[in-house]
């Protein structure tokens, strides 16, 4: 089978038995075998476990019914799969074995998928590049000299390169949509508490949503059918109704109200991606799409507002890492028969445990947060989010998505902008409103830069309205043929 | 209290307070570094204060808001030894975590 084939059609093929589960599974294992050294999308392969879970799908009674029947699904290495190891891609969990799965990776087997490994991402989640990984940076298959995105980056490198039509990401300020973007692929935020995160490992809870990464529009629309809904064990997630997320596919763009930020769009981004969105534009236009000049005043805010709220959550969240229960604990030092005091053990497990750009955030949110700096900082963020919310709210009544560059830039390279995090940060312009506004978000492929890298173009929606999102993204993928340009592999 | 005219650097003893209530034992490099990188970020960050937020409630959660209660039902959780399993030192059979001593 075509190693790009989407979730559908292996879905499809092995529905109908022309496939089976292991001969699918087995073609993705040697692929990601063929590729996994030179790209490092995977932290672990699960291949034994993963053969035995196509086994089991093959001899299920209901095959032909299920959503995901055979469909090989990467899991980002910060939700928790039972029996095997759950890293976050830091050296603190490095040999951590969750004794339970994340409500997302049991739904996504009860739906007939097979989890072929635990992708590679940035540390807890925290980075734009998949380079604070503890275990290296993961490749972009269209250039493997420069980055995949983060901090899903690995999720989006095994769909781009072919291992998985399916992977799932978290997203808590772009980590689905960027990457996604810079890979050429779709990447979908559901809203908050659309989406169970129940096993997710907490980077920011008020902003964290677990969403898939796929090739095409119509196959996000599947996976979320089969991953939204309540869970009564996440307190956050919520009990509105799911909406049949494929049927609503295929309407056309004739009526459909697209805002445009325009002086949010213009500022700092790379002309050849500013060409593509301007381009993307016209497509809806001439697909009978109305645009409408919107204003975010408060979202050029949105950078500061997420990296203080953000790190405070992280601060806190990551606060139960402290080498007791669970993770790596520090040697003493002085050798055999020494000991630390406890203290001592806390602060050289968490120096020793964590990487250097979770530690740059635990210390900045620990400061926003602390006695005196609360009210200027964090307070203060927490204000400017609810001007950005009413932006958007405000947007909403006469337009049906907003429209925006998903990254201001096309792939940076690899090493290029690891020295200055603040620069770094500014990768996020675009995506991290979404996450503080709470509203779903998706990245679809609009282009390509003369050098041949992806761009992405992102939709915002309602709240809870994925539907109209989706459709919205449909539109103009099927006025577009960018999902089926592939990346050329060495060795493929 | 307020945030303007901070110093956009920090000096090595208030890194090392904060460290010291993150619980991280930095070393000096680190403390040298997260000096600079921390004011560079902070100094960024206060242009939130230039935002008029008179009046304005913080947002703290975007959940829609629903019925917080659950049944108070026991239900099956995890079995001591699960909970136990991933811990660097534990004692199994008292069912215990273990911690380095805590008063010197």
């Amino acid at each position: 089978m075509n190693p790009f084939a989407t979730l559908r059609e292996v879905r499809d093929a092995v529905q109908h038995g022309t496939r089976s589960a292991v001969e699918v599974c087995t073609e993705a294992l040697a692929r990601i075998e063929a590729h996994n050294p030179q790209l490092n999308a995977f932290n672990t392969v699960t291949r034994d476990e993963a053969l035995a879970q196509a086994r089991a799908v093959d001899a299920r009674a209901d095959r032909r019914s299920l959503p995901l029947a055979g469909v090989p699904v990467a899991v980002k290495d910060n939700l928790c799969t039972r029996g095997i190891r759950t890293t976050a891609s830091s050296r603190i969990l490095e040999r951590f074995v969750p004794p339970y799965d994340a409500t997302v990776v049991a739904r996504l087997q009860a739906a007939g998928a097979v989890v072929v490994g635990k992708a590679n991402c940035d540390e807890f989640a925290m980075g734009s590049s998949n380079e604070n990984s503890a275990f290296g940076p993961a490749r972009n298959p269209w250039a493997t000299d420069r980055i995949p995105g983060g901090s899903s980056g690995g999720s989006a490198v095994a769909v781009a390169a072919g291992m998985s039509p399916l992977a799932l990401g978290s997203d808590t300020g772009g980590s689905i949509r960027q990457p996604a973007a810079l890979c050429g692929l779709v990447g979908l935020k559901p809203t908050y508490g659309r989406v169970s995160r129940y096993g997710l490992l907490a980077f920011a809870s008020s902003l964290d949503q677990v969403g898939p990464f796929t090739r095409t529009v119509e196959d996000a629309a599947i996976a979320l059918s089969v991953l939204a809904g309540h869970d009564p064990a996440d307190a956050t997630s919520a009990p509105e109704p799911v909406a049949d997320y494929v049927a609503a596919l295929g309407r056309s763009a004739t009526g459909l109200r697209i805002g445009v930020p325009r002086t949010l769009v213009h500022q700092g981004v790379d002309e050849e991606v500013a060409r593509a969105f301007d381009e993307a534009l016209e497509v809806y236009v001439r697909a009978g799409a109305t645009l409408v000049d919107i204003e975010l005043p408060s979202a050029s805010a949105a950078i500061p507002v997420y990296y203080l709220v953000a790190t405070a959550e992280a601060s806190s969240n990551l606060a139960r890492y402290d080498g007791v229960r669970y993770g790596f604990r520090a040697k003493a030092e002085g050798g055999p028969g020494a000991q630390d005091d406890l203290r001592t053990m806390y602060g050289r497990t968490r120096d020793e445990g964590f990487g250097a750009e979770v530690k740059r955030r635990i210390m900045l949110g620990t400061y926003v947060l602390s006695a005196g700096y609360y009210d200027a900082y964090y307070l203060k963020a927490q204000q400017v989010r609810t001007l950005i919310r009413r932006d958007y709210e405000h947007a909403f009544e006469s337009v049906d998505v907003v429209a925006m560059p998903t990254s201001p830039t096309p792939a940076f390279r690899i090493g290029e902008r690891v020295a200055d995090p603040l620069q770094m940060y500014l990768a996020d312009i675009f995506t991290v409103s979404a996450n503080l506004a709470g509203l779903p978000a998706i990245s679809i492929p609009c282009g390509f830069t003369s050098g041949s890298l992806p761009i992405g173009l992102q939709l915002t929606g309602r709240v809870f309205d994925e539907s109209t999102l989706l459709a919205a993204a449909h539109a103009y993928e099927r006025e577009t043929s960018w999902t089926s340009r592939v990346p050329v592999l060495s060795n493929s | 209290m307020l945030a303007f005219g901070m110093p956009a650097t920090f000096s090595k003893a208030q890194i090392e307070a904060i460290a010291a209530l993150a619980h991280l034992r930095l070393d000096e490099g680190e403390i040298e570094l997260y000096a600079k990188q921390l004011g560079d970020i902070l100094e960024y960050a206060n242009q939130v204060q230039n935002i008029d937020t008179t009046g304005v409630p913080p947002t703290a959660s975007v959940a829609i808001k629903h019925e917080a209660d659950r049944a108070d039902v026991v239900h099956q959780s995890l079995d001591r030894a699960s909970a136990l399993a991933n811990a660097p030192d534990a004692s199994m059979d008292a069912g215990l975590f273990k911690v380095p001593r805590v008063i010197g």
